[in-house]
């Protein structure tokens, strides 16, 4: 496992989780242990229901472990945190809202002050390319503006660290593309700690500088594998794309995710 | 993408145009027999009497009632002007279900605070709803006397029915919108106010519809037993002395008093889903 210099950002040790139900209970994530450093984009892949989105929530403090401990700052995590943005998988978007009061709905719930939240937001979807819809309503706007108008939400109440729980997954593909760089290059500009599940391995291994693989039900962390490209500046997730590397850490990945079809 | 305006209809294809008029020829076509069936009707009912098909003394004609309105519209010593039982039906209506959208708003809400007290209170709520209210109406009037009794029955009549629809619209928020609002730190009390309330305006505008209906037919009910005032009152008054006339005006105005609440209602949600 990659050992951050730094001490971590988001770290989680021996994590477990159940669920529980009337049927019976399920092991959802098992002595997972996974270390973040500050300013990491992390990706964690794993086939569907590996419990990667329970990681998230648990992160996010939404969910408390029934084993082990999450701790963001050093600082255990009893429930949600303000330094932690949440993208889920679809926007999510009220429909009774304008654009400029939905990305505010953070900021309104958290108690910050509405006139700045408002100019933060107004900045934000205006960088985005939504400056003149601030006051049109979602079911105006396409499937990837709405994304962008959820990224606006979760940026404005300024998380030190964001979760994406597939955000692109509602998408079509060119937009997916076209959005998961957008998105991977403001976060890597804003410097903010990223985590992104998915089960797309080319779009872990584009957007993040470290993969790691979740196994299947109960969650274990299989493999933890740092992305490294040649060239100088790290490539946006577009030409990483192109990038030789892309297909061999690719075809590891997928060897790795194969695996768990078989056995 | 190039966009036709309606309004001009410059630049339209011809196709477009022949679409148009079709659409337009079968928007006519509909009001056309809505008002044809009306005719009909008003015709027979006219026509069938005067012919001595059926018994006047049981129908009555449309030709008599304006002349029955204008006789009801005096107040005697011994009658009330039909205005003012007009106006004591629509006020004892609008008060029930104004009252049935409050209190079953409030109620929903906190049986979706509490769910262990939903869980408890699901087959009492299911029982009342299914009673038929209008056995209550004798007790009623023991209890409240003549006009609380009208606006107790008013309310019972929609109250359960409401609180039963605006808790399941309640239930049907989809729990992402919730958990979104918590990923931010809401509190319970913010889910309610920012997410479930603002989430059901459609539910509520629902509830509304069957409830206003429902308190209208609560007070007719209720003003045939206990009132001296109402047009359910002076539908009974009529049957009583066996004027049709009467009875005929009475329940002539009571349709246009329910479609009148109908279209309030309708353009109330146009007003509001507007924004949608």
């Amino acid at each position: 496992m990659a050992a951050p210099a730094a001490s971590p950002k988001v770290e989680l040790r021996n994590v477990n989780l159940r669920y529980f139900g009337i049927e019976g209970e399920t092991e959802a994530l098992k002595d997972v242990s996974i270390s973040i450093a500050p300013g990491e984009f992390v990706a964690i892949i794993g086939q569907s229901g590996c419990g990667k989105s329970t990681l998230l929530s648990l992160i996010s403090g939404i969910l408390l472990p029934t084993g082990g401990a999450v701790l963001v700052d050093g600082k255990p995590v009893t429930g949600p945190n303000r330094k932690v943005g949440y993208m889920l998988q679809q926007d999510y978007l009220f429909e009774w809202r304008t654009i400029l009061e939905n990305a505010v709905l953070g900021a309104e719930i958290q108690g910050a002050d509405m006139a700045k939240a408002s100019a933060r937001a107004t900045a934000l979807l205006t960088r985005y390319g939504l400056g003149q819809f601030l006051h049109h309503l979602p079911r105006q706007l396409s499937g990837g503006m709405r994304q962008r108008v959820a990224l606006a939400r979760t940026l404005c109440t300024e998380p030190d660290i964001v979760l994406l729980d597939e955000p692109f997954a509602a998408l079509d593909s060119q937009t997916r593309l076209a959005l998961s760089d957008e998105v991977a290059v403001i976060l890597r500009r804003e410097r903010k700690t990223a985590i992104l599940v998915t089960h797309d391995i080319g779009e872990a291994v584009s957007m993040a500088e470290r993969v790691i693989v979740l196994s299947r039900r109960p969650g274990r962390v299989k493999s933890d594998h740092a992305i490294r490209f040649a060239a100088a500046a790290r490539p946006t997730p577009l030409a990483a794309r192109n990038a030789p590397e892309f297909n061999d850490y690719f075809n590891t990945l997928w060897q790795e995710l194969e695996v768990h079809v078989e056995g | 993408m190039s966009k036709v305006d309606t309004l001009t209809l410059a630049g339209a294809s011809p196709q477009y145009l022949a679409w148009l008029a079709r659409e337009r020829r079968g928007q006519r076509v509909v009001r056309g027999t809505q008002l044809a069936i009306l005719l009909v009707f008003l015709v027979l009912w006219e026509v069938l009497p005067k012919a001595l098909i059926v018994n006047p003394v049981l129908t009555s004609y449309p030709s008599a009632l304006w002349p029955t309105f204008l006789e009801l519209l005096k107040s005697t010593p011994q009658q009330a002007s039909i205005l003012v039982h007009t106006w004591a039906t629509v006020l004892a209506t609008v008060l029930g279900f104004t009252g049935a959208m409050v209190l079953g708003t409030a109620v929903a809400a906190t049986l979706w605070w509490w769910n262990a007290l939903y869980k408890v209170l699901d087959p009492y709520l299911v029982v009342a709803n299914a009673m038929p209210k209008t056995a209550f109406v004798p007790i009623f009037y023991i209890w409240l006397g003549a006009t609380l009794s009208i606006y107790g029955m008013s309310l019972a009549i929609s109250v359960f029915i409401t609180i039963l629809m605006i808790y399941s619209g309640f239930q049907g928020i989809d729990p992402n919108k919730i958990k979104l609002a918590q990923t931010f730190g809401a509190t319970k009390g913010q889910i309610l106010r920012k997410v479930v309330l603002p989430g059901s305006v459609p539910t509520l505008l629902a509830a509304l519809k069957v409830n206003a209906g429902l308190s209208l037919v609560g007070v007719v009910v209720g003003e045939f037993q206990s009132a001296n005032l109402g047009l359910g009152y002076l539908i009974q008054y009529g049957a009583q002395i066996f004027k049709m006339n009467i009875v005929m005006t009475g329940i002539t105005i009571l349709a246009i008093v329910s479609s009148l609440m109908y279209l309030a209602i309708s353009w109330l949600e146009t007003a509001v889903m507007r924004r949608r």
